[in-house]
């Protein structure tokens, strides 16, 4: 790919080094040397990743990171929409994570879909005496009171395992006496260094207790598989599982938006895994290729270039069919997509962004800023491995700034130097840039809009970025007195 | 057995058993099994106790909130305001971990003091603790004077801290500590013999209104009454964009909290959320002491007025007086539109006799009165509100009950409306009834926290968003025959 080459004007490996140097004057000499391995000019031609990825975040630093838990609940188990997720330990991490990751729910809440807050809220006396019993009759009460759930998560909280509770072997009694799938997932907080141990802790217990206890009830075709990593913030999901059956497959289970908890369950059936969200997911369809002979390919839905790109791939794993099917989608869409890119890149050539979110979009989102004619001049990760940015290097311009587990700090020195004219990250970070005066888009959450994926999706984030960066309330920043 | 009796196949849930059981939450006998509920909390309308702790940080000058534990809780307590007040909420945390846990977390508060300090100079730091440390059982006292020591912040930095354990109370009782703290911090050695400030102290309690403080301000400028607003963070979370970001916009003057001890009255407004502060100001503070409470509605207003009045031997500004006529005719003009309508309210104790107060006061019913972490001090208030009031007779007090139990008591006993946060919108929709969002979070709906519920102006505000939402859904739900001009 011709992307290796990619150059900006005015950006070179020393300006972008010098970038970074500044901006680490300011941290004692203890604090410089742990984060300075984390920011570097990007090179393309490298073997390995510019920076380093997933270490602690050094203390007294103003991080983006979430934890273990945050990882687990609103991230894998919590989107799982016919089952109860419980919170377990007091009553704050259950109530943030409450409804604020986006990741859209069919069904009725409280009937057939679960999107609440269900908590043990710990008092004082369960710190002392435990936990245990109460969660026993929780999760009884549970059953009682919400008869159609597929099954109980309990998501510990960091003072279970600080106490020792064990909430293994409540999770197995009860799997008897409900006779209903009742997970425990060890993701207290305080584990490892980012959300992302809690994302590997949780499909750790998916593997143990869920894929292969279901199969699916109607026959097998060669065209069944899973959407791995696909959370359905903002109806993602929904835009792209039609997709694929237009194309002739057949999207037997979500991992995990708006997901089910028997059909994953049966996922080691299918014929292919298509994983979306890498950093969260890859393990899994490394488990189900071992176990279980499924192949899995890594997709990218976001903008027309790569879901041409993507559904070519998949196409070359399946017969004539799906491969003529997916050249007459490509041909349907195409025209619509050039549509979408006439109207709004006029609007939006030559403007310059910088990314900072999770674990996938900074680098899965580059093609379609550009195709709306944009630049990509900073990249990084809240919670990424080194594969991930080994993945990011091609996907990004020579010499742009990549930043792992960036401070408030260092993010602001490169705002300031590169001047973008749209930010896309967090919430956190969202006001802090609109008050120098910099357009935003909330890059997790699509900004309470999308979906950001597929055909559809590509329409409304050009509709979005415009809207951001061409918004004429920018113009009042500046006062004219 | 064959191999296939073991296979055990993906099943749906049917549309009848939806329909049934969607039913089937709706009626008595679900509310009782919901009610009988022992350890199961769902949908709490309280959070833990460092996200208030955390709004008493921010709101001082130059203050840098510090959070001594997971970095994870951190950044849930930032989201939170960033998204209630659509404003930044620069914090920091010492990211312990695993090793924190099992040594103790003493080396990341240290290292993390020195590199907060470094980068984000701040004034003061208040640090406050999540649940890994307070389970531990680390000893912030010998933490913090062992960094000045070794000189990872200077011998005269101003530290404040809290222990706030997430497993006890609720976020008001977060704010009663951290504030606390701040307090003492910050007027240690400052109390005078013979000084006089002449200032009133206000302290406006837990509450995540920015208007309300504006407010507040504006009152006592109209009174003529010099005044320290503690824990003020009306432009800390409503700072102006201009092209600057300001990591500490505004805040309660450092000087002007040391010199509150010296002040000539200090008045907590809402004791629910300042218990602990106010005991500790009765025992320290120069001057006079008096909690009133949040003044929602007139008669409360009317008693904040009157106390100032008395204590600074001012009369009540005839512009005031001129405002409360304002708000009285806006009553008057609109009580016809929820003259005996029932509201279930719920929310923080301080606001929740707010809201109670007013409904009275406009001939509506506060029916099912619900508090997810209240007290039988609260209810006895409560109580005593409603047997003032005919408005109040019907009505039922619930402690400790949360969001899936209120659910149940409107469902099984309708009401006209909800006032209560943005949590409550679920409720509302099965309901079908309309929710006013007067208290936190507010995630769903822009401003509201810059719209004033306290005072005259509030009581103007309240009234002219509850009756006209009355109003809309007549003219949305009414038939051709009945659709007019007039209403």
């Amino acid at each position: 790919m011709s992307s290796t080459a990619r150059k900006i004007e005015g950006i070179t490996k020393e300006s972008t080094q010098e970038m970074i140097d500044k901006a680490l004057e300011a941290y004692p000499e203890k604090g410089r040397k742990k984060r300075a391995p984390h920011l570097a000019p990007n090179d393309p031609g490298a073997s390995s990743a510019c920076v380093k990825s997933n270490r602690k975040t050094v203390p007294g630093v103003m991080s983006a990171r979430g934890c273990a838990y945050a990882g687990a609940k609103g991230v894998v188990w919590g989107p799982i929409r016919d089952m109860v997720h419980v919170s377990h330990g007091p009553v704050g991490c259950g109530w943030y994570s409450w409804g604020t990751r986006r990741n859209m729910m069919t069904g009725i809440t409280g009937v057939s879909n679960f999107a609440m807050q269900f908590t043990s809220d710990f008092q004082e006396k369960d710190i002392v005496y435990g936990g245990d019993k109460k969660l026993m009759q929780l999760l009884s009460e549970t059953k009682e009171l919400f008869p159609l759930a597929k099954g109980i998560s309990v998501l510990s909280e960091c003072p279970v395992g600080l106490i020792g509770d064990d909430i293994n072997n409540v999770a197995r009694q009860a799997v008897k006496e409900l006779d209903l799938p009742v997970i425990p997932c060890n993701c207290e907080g305080f584990r490892g260094v980012s959300q992302s141990l809690g994302h590997h802790i949780s499909n750790d217990t998916i593997r143990d207790h869920i894929i292969g206890t279901r199969e699916f009830a109607e026959p097998e075709t060669p065209y069944d598989i899973a959407l791995i990593g696909e959370y359905n913030i903002g109806g993602d999901a929904w835009s792209v599982k039609p997709m694929l059956e237009e194309i002739g497959l057949n999207v037997k289970a979500v991992w995990t938006g708006d997901g089910q908890l028997e059909h994953i369950a049966a996922t080691h059936k299918v014929k292919l895994n298509l994983i979306h969200c890498y950093r969260s997911m890859n393990y899994m369809c490394k488990v189900m290729e071992e176990k279980y002979g499924i192949p899995w390919l890594e997709i990218n839905f976001f903008g027309p270039s790569k879901i041409r790109e993507s559904l070519r791939k998949i196409a070359a794993l399946f017969d004539d069919t799906i491969k003529e099917n997916v050249e007459k989608v490509i041909a349907k869409y195409d025209p619509m997509m050039q549509a979408v890119i006439d109207e709004y890149r006029p609007r939006l050539d030559g403007k310059k962004v910088m990314l900072y979110v999770g674990g996938l979009r900074p680098r899965h989102t580059v093609s379609a800023y550009e195709e709306l004619g944009m630049d990509v001049v900073g990249s990084g990760y809240e919670f990424a491995h080194g594969d991930d940015y080994e993945r990011t290097s091609a996907e990004m311009p020579e010499a742009t700034v990549i930043y792992d587990d960036v401070s408030e700090y260092e993010l602001e020195e490169f705002v300031h130097k590169l001047r973008p004219d749209l930010v896309g990250s967090g919430i956190k970070e969202k006001y802090l840039l609109q008050k120098m005066g910099i357009p935003f888009r909330q890059m997790h959450s699509w900004d309470y809009s999308g979906p950001y994926e597929g055909y559809k999706g590509f329409e409304v984030f050009a509709r979005d970025i415009d809207m951001a960066v061409n918004s004429p309330t920018w113009k009042f920043v500046k006062s004219p007195f | 057995m064959s191999a296939d009796a073991a296979v055990k196949y993906v099943t749906e849930i049917t549309p009848e058993d939806e329909s049934r059981v969607a039913e089937w939450i709706n009626t008595e006998e679900y509310k009782e099994k919901n009610f009988a509920r022992q350890a199961l909390v769902i949908n709490p309308a309280h959070t833990c106790q460092p996200l208030g702790a955390e709004l008493v940080a921010h709101s001082f000058e130059g203050t840098l909130p510090f959070v001594h534990g997971s970095q994870g809780c951190a950044s849930y307590y930032r989201s939170t305001l960033n998204r209630h007040f659509r404003e930044p909420a620069p914090a920091v945390s010492d990211a312990m971990t695993e090793d924190g846990a099992v040594f103790g977390g003493q080396n990341n508060l240290h290292e993390a003091l020195e590199n907060a300090y470094a980068l984000y100079k701040p004034k003061m730091i208040g640090i406050f603790t999540s649940c890994m440390p307070e389970v531990i059982g680390d000893d912030l006292t010998a933490f913090i004077k062992n960094a000045r020591q070794k000189g990872f912040i200077p011998q005269d930095f101003p530290v404040a801290y809290a222990n706030t354990p997430s497993f006890n109370g609720s976020h008001i009782h977060g704010y009663d500590s951290m504030l606390l703290s701040m307090l003492q911090t910050l007027t240690e050695g400052k109390r005078m013999e013979g000084r006089c400030t002449g200032k009133l102290n206000l302290i406006p309690g837990c509450d995540f209104n920015t208007g309300n403080y504006r407010e507040y301000k504006r009152i006592l400028k109209e009174f003529g009454i010099p005044a320290t607003v503690l824990a003020d963070i009306s432009d800390v979370f409503d700072s102006p964009l201009d092209g600057t970001y300001r990591l500490y916009p505004g805040g309660t003057k450092l000087e002007d909290a040391a010199d509150s001890i010296n002040g000539k009255v200090t008045m907590t407004l809402g004791k629910f959320a300042t218990t602990r502060t106010f005991s500790w100001i009765k025992d320290n503070y120069a001057g006079e002491h008096l909690s009133l409470p949040t003044p929602f509605g007139i008669e409360k207003s009317d008693a904040f007025m009157m106390k100032l009045a008395e204590l600074f031997g001012k009369p009540v500004p005839e512009s005031l007086k001129a405002e409360r006529g304002r708000a009285v005719d806006a009553m008057t003009d609109a009580h016809q539109y929820i003259h005996n309508k029932k509201f279930a309210v719920y929310g923080d104790p301080d606001y929740l006799l707010g809201y109670v107060s007013f409904l009275l006061e406009m001939g509506a019913q506060p029916y099912h009165i619900l508090c997810s972490k209240g007290s039988k001090k609260l209810e006895k208030d409560i109580q005593a509100l409603l047997d003032s009031s005919l408005y109040g007779k019907d009505a039922k007090i619930y402690m400790n009950k949360d969001l899936w139990h209120l659910r149940s008591l409107v469902m099984t006993d309708p009401v006209d409306a909800i006032i209560g946060d943005t949590h409550g919108k679920f409720i509302s929709r099965d309901a079908k009834i309309p929710l006013f969002r007067f208290g936190f979070p507010i995630f769903d709906r822009v401003n509201l926290h810059r719209s004033p519920l306290i005072g005259y102006q509030g009581v103007i505000n309240m009234v002219t968003t509850i009756c006209n939402k009355f109003i809309d859904i007549t003219d949305d739900t009414c038939d051709d025959r009945h659709f007019e001009m007039m209403r």
